[in-house]
């Protein structure tokens, strides 16, 4: 559980909240740095806040200080901004991403990298986000790696990779947490508020599941 | 933004009739509609920051509403628009929000480049 170093590489400021957003708190409250490498500000996000408070051009900004909110909270002291523009990763030259990645790798050096599982994660930006961190990774000997714990959500995940081989319970850190996904506002307000309706919140963020990528070299 | 305010609206559009002009258009629904319901065909387009010149642009419908800025060679249209803003810079911007508050389609004028 002790890591050197850990580092998150997810490509929208809020795709840390809900599944990875604990793990996070623990570590830090472990004394363990985070980096977290966020690609893009979702520049493209469709929700605007309940009732909408941004537009197409203010977003950016918001989704930036909420990061840094969030960032506060969880005890993230080193955040990077890649700049690149939300929706336009899997367009993005691979080899030149993965540069970007293996540098922050290399300078880091992390016992832990958190990232979606390429192939398994939704949208195109998580799915090119995971593969380049793959690619940056694959630039050392197996043996030199850090572990990768993945994220995924696609339908057919459990089907293709089994179970989840990380299954934490962030129960203890479960305040951090809230704060972390409310700090998010312009994204997260909308789908708490029907969650605290259903009931049912709590529990599904009380457990954070990865996979840990099977290197295929 | 606010509810759209056609007169506003088409008044800000004049002011960029017959000069180059920066445009964001947009449409999407999501990267996540197929992922939510599983028949649902998932389309979306963008373009941002596009140089374009329109002779005459018009605002129409009963809302949610219509704009279509005619070109020398074309047509930029967008549908669904339900709120504007005119912004500190002089930019017009126009979205439609679905009954969620979700963006569905923007469409944004400019003098300038969108940053």
């Amino acid at each position: 559980m002790n890591e050197r170093h850990v580092l998150v590489v997810f490509p929208h400021p809020d795709d840390e909240a809900f599944g990875v957003s604990g793990t996070i708190a623990e570590h830090a409250q472990n004394g363990t740095p985070v980096t977290y490498a966020c690609l893009t500000l979702g520049e493209m996000g469709r929700n605007m806040g309940v009732p909408p408070f941004a537009n197409r051009e203010t977003l950016p900004h918001i989704r930036k200080q909420e990061l840094e909110e969030a960032c506060r909270i969880l005890g993230i002291h080193d955040l990077r901004l890649l700049g690149y523009r939300d929706k336009t990763v899997e367009f993005e030259d691979e080899e030149e991403l993965a540069d970007r990645i293996a540098a922050i790798v290399a300078e880091t050096n992390p016992s832990l990298v958190i990232t979606f599982y390429p192939g398994y994660s939704v949208h195109p930006d998580h799915d090119a986000c995971g593969a380049a961190v793959i690619r940056a990774l694959k630039r050392w000997p197996k043996e030199e790696r850090p572990t990768v714990h993945c994220v995924a959500f696609a339908k057919n995940c459990e089907q293709d990779l089994g179970q989840p081989d990380v299954v934490r319970d962030v129960s203890s850190v479960i305040d951090t947490k809230l704060a972390a996904i409310r700090a998010h506002r312009s994204q997260t307000e909308g789908l708490m508020q029907a969650a605290s309706k259903r009931g049912d919140a709590l529990a599904w963020l009380k457990t954070e599941r990865f996979w840990t990528y099977r290197w295929d070299d | 933004m606010q509810p759209i305010d056609t007169a506003a609206v088409q008044e800000a559009l004049n002011r960029f009739a017959n000069r180059d002009v920066y445009i964001h258009l947009e449409t999407t629904n999501g990267a996540y509609a197929s992922h939510h319901n599983e028949g649902f065909y998932s389309v979306g387009a963008y373009i941002r920051n596009a140089c374009i010149r329109f002779t005459r642009g018009k605002i129409t419908g009963p809302g949610p509403y219509r704009v279509g800025l005619k070109l020398d060679l074309g047509w930029v249209y967008a549908e669904g628009l339900t709120h504007w803003e005119w912004t500190e810079k002089g930019q017009l911007l126009l979205a439609g929000h679905d009954d969620q508050g979700k963006l569905a389609v923007a469409l944004e004028l400019s003098d300038e480049p969108f940053v």
